[in-house]
């Protein structure tokens, strides 16, 4: 699946579209198929995201997943900072990630 | 030619196309010069004398050898008019008048507002140029 | 160190309100992204991993106990608690906003600090040796010639739109601490056979895809060419380094395709050119930058004996300071590695715990190390068991430093979008490995340096092991390089092989380590046994 991922402008918070709006949690992120640039250079005019792209991830059990870690990280936080990330509470959160 | 959006020239602007800087030595009629970022602005050192009009394109901001081109000019003592065209946006502005450029025909119209503010954002500069501003250095110092 | 005139003040001031009117033209629209971009850059303002990222700018590594507590003060107001120091004596903050960008910059302007030009196609920060103006062993204090450097450089309008980042360093001693032979300029204070201080200038170092060690370009350049000169090298980067490749941009790749003496050639012509200009501040205006770098009033007499028998004490005096150049005082450095943290990271509270020590004890002064650590250039002897003390109740005295320890790491991918491989997890499986004191201290010393990408923001070119994390078709791989060094003996590091696991590093790591144990003779270093002994044990063991 393909879904889309940027900053806010004025918070540089990362988010992920979820069909209507940007989402901080990547659990929202829906597949937009092959409407990706579409999408991105309405939201990008708009100022409703920055520096956005298109990823790749899997529906897994456990959601949506992106298929490299980098958007793992970006979508959890620093795994070694545990307490700065969306899950600090969670344990398997890392693991995710890796 | 490209019309001027801003100006710092009392005299006429030359009417002349401007010609590439290859050809200006042999166009002895030419008055004017376009300058790419790949030209040589010393090419043009023979023929100061017959050159009132110099156009430095900026294809793209982010490319800076046009503000040496146009400081290597008014170093050698070039009066004329020198515009900078092209990719020229407002936060460029102050810089590029720094360098000598004293002419400014934006591909895309600046805002009034902006642009003038951005002219006269800096009331004092670090570096000794050929815009003949004093600079800190030389105010400290007397 | 340098204090602000009005002048000074009203290039920070008006730099703030260019930057939160460019702010707003953002936020309102009138300015695209792809206008916007180089302008935050060049106020240190970059879009990472997880946020903005603000790079304030540490000018050559110095900084007084009021600047250093704002930089706390800016942890907590605006970001997550804490900051980060980086190889250029930076600091960084992970978490920004950049709607509160502008006000950030309004405080940082207070205390005299910015960030100007810590990012983008332009002249850096001007950066240094930790030890200046303390060192036994410098010719003079290099600072004075660094901030008339940064002046300079600061809103250069022709040097705005370079084709890629230039980075500066100037040094006074033959040690070299700032690595300047791997600086796009290197500059190192010198005195000629007349007796004159001068410059001598290296041109075309630098890391990253292609490292290279800078050639000596002019062995003197007098005191009162020094901007001219430096305006001549710029101006012919600018004109002709490339602007069609991003990765070949870098001015060591001019210098080396035109060659040595025809960059040189090139120089020295637009600098004949150039003097006829007087763009040359008077040599009155070094004296007066000089004037802020006089020595701070030492207690003459004060007793040079340390008091060693508490043994934590004695062991963080072995390893964690050097000789300052007046008796009675010594120079002290605070690792912010210690086994279980992130390298170059420090919360809010000890920052400032930081910067109140330095008021107390240390002249009201801090700079900040190409290692990422912090010093107390000038501690009374007779004080700095007091001081220890109060590092140790704060955490603050891993006695670790230039050990295997005194991990050099980017933040990598766990914060930077440039990254490949994470490094701070790395970096934390080795210092664990080698937590023993007995072994860091049987190792001795070995500058261990990781970079996440080939940008080699770690430097780990110059580390006498090396790590570089790439990415292996999808998984993080990490190379393993030795033999690197960013001293005056300037080398760069050669890779051992095919690359390792995260787990698979740091046992070859301890595999080198253990080769060296093995083979060293009297008084070597692991990069000296390196250097004796050539690759091939070193290939043996770690490959088996």
């Amino acid at each position: 699946m393909k879904i889309l991922t940027g900053n806010d402008l004025k918070t540089g918070a990362v988010i992920w579209w979820d069909g209507n709006e940007w989402s901080l949690h990547i659990e929202d992120a829906v597949d937009v198929g092959e409407h990706a640039a579409e999408i991105l250079a309405r939201e990008e005019a708009a100022r409703h995201v920055n520096a956005s792209y298109a990823v790749d991830a899997q529906q897994t059990p456990e959601g949506v997943r992106p298929g490299h870690i980098k958007e793992r990280i970006r979508a959890l936080g620093p795994t070694v900072r545990p307490d700065l990330t969306l899950k600090p509470a969670d344990p398997a959160a890392l693991n995710w990630v890796i | 030619m490209v019309e001027a959006q801003y100006r710092f020239r009392d005299d006429e602007p030359v009417a002349d196309p401007a010609v590439t800087v290859d050809s200006f030595g042999d166009q002895t009629n030419a008055a004017a010069v376009r300058i790419e970022p790949g030209d040589d602005a010393r090419d043009l050192l023979p023929f100061l004398d017959r050159l009132r009009l110099v156009e430095v394109n900026f294809p793209s901001f982010g490319d800076g050898r046009g503000y040496s081109a146009a400081r290597i000019l008014r170093e050698a003592g070039y009066v004329g008019e020198l515009r900078a065209v092209g990719a020229v946006f407002v936060d460029q502005l102050s810089h590029l008048r720094r360098c000598g450029f004293d002419s400014f025909a934006p591909e895309t119209p600046l805002d009034p507002i902006d642009a003038e503010a951005a002219f006269d954002r800096w009331p004092e500069v670090y570096q000794a140029t050929v815009d003949g501003r004093q600079p800190i250095w030389s105010k400290r110092h007397g | 160190m340098y204090k602000y005139d009005q002048y000074d003040q009203a290039m920070v001031d008006t730099r703030v309100e260019e930057f939160r009117d460019q702010t707003r033209r953002r936020l309102d629209g009138t300015l695209a992204e792809e206008n916007f971009r180089p302008l935050r850059l060049q106020n240190g303002l970059y879009l990472q991993l997880h946020a903005y990222m603000l790079r304030v700018a540490v000018p050559y590594g110095t900084l007084s106990s009021a600047q250093m507590r704002m930089l706390g003060d800016i942890a907590d107001k605006y970001d997550r608690g804490y900051g980060h120091f980086t190889t250029r004596q930076n600091i960084q903050y992970n978490w920004i906003k950049l709607e509160d960008a502008p006000d950030i910059l309004a405080d940082l302007a207070t205390v005299e600090m910015h960030a100007i030009q810590t990012s983008g196609n332009c002249i850096r920060n001007i950066s240094s040796d930790q030890y200046a103006g303390a060192a036994a062993d410098e010719l003079i204090d290099p600072r004075p010639y660094a901030e008339l450097l940064r002046q300079w450089s600061s809103f250069h309008p022709e040097f705005l739109a370079l084709p890629r980042k230039f980075k500066i360093a100037v040094i006074a001693s033959d040690t070299d601490r700032a690595a300047m032979k791997l600086h796009d300029i290197g500059i190192q204070m010198v005195r000629n056979d007349a007796g004159e201080i001068g410059c001598a200038f290296y041109v075309g170092g630098g890391m990253g895809r292609t490292p290279m060690i800078a050639p000596l370009i002019r062995d003197f350049v007098p005191l009162d060419q020094l901007i001219t000169y430096s305006e001549a090298c710029l101006r012919v980067y600018n004109r002709y380094g490339r602007r069609d490749n991003k990765y070949k941009a870098r001015i060591k790749i001019l210098v080396h395709e035109l060659g040595k003496d025809e960059y040189t050639r090139q120089v020295e012509e637009e600098f004949a050119q150039l003097l006829t200009q007087n763009i040359e501040p008077p040599l009155a205006e070094l004296e007066r930058i000089k004037a802020y770098f006089v020595d701070p009033p030492f207690e003459a007499g004060a007793s040079d004996d340390l008091d060693r028998s508490d043994p934590d004490f004695a062991l963080w005096v072995a390893n964690n300071t050097a000789q300052h150049k007046q008796a009675g005082y010594i120079i002290a450095t605070v690792s912010l590695k210690p086994v279980e943290g992130i390298p170059g990271d420090a919360t809010a509270d000890q920052i400032r715990l930081m910067a109140d020590l330095a008021k107390e004890y240390a002249f009201d002064e801090l700079r900040v190390t190409h290692a990422q650590n912090i010093v107390f250039p000038h501690v009374k002897k007779s004080d700095l068991y007091t001081l220890w003390q109060k590092l140790d109740a704060a955490g603050l005295s891993t006695a670790n430093l230039d050990t295997i320890g005194d991990i050099i790491a980017c933040p990598g991918l766990d914060y930077c979008s440039l990254a490949n491989a994470r490094s701070i997890p790395v970096a934390q499986k080795i210092a664990e490995r080698f937590a023993a004191q007995e072994r860091l201290d049987t190792i001795g010393e070995l500058k261990l340096k990781i970079s996440g990408c080939i940008n080699a923001c770690g430097h780990h070119h110059a580390g006498h092991i090396g790590i570089l994390g790439v990415d292996r078709k999808g998984v993080e791989n990490y190379q393993l390089l030795l033999g690197g060094s960013e001293g005056a003996d300037t080398s760069l590091g050669q890779i051992t092989g095919p690359g390792f696991s995260e787990d698979g590093i740091v046992d070859a790591v301890e595999k080198a380590t253990d080769v060296y144990l093995a083979n060293k003779e009297e008084g070597e270093r692991f990069l000296d046994t390196y250097r004796r002994i050539g690759m091939t044990p070193f290939k043996e063991a770690i490959y088996g």
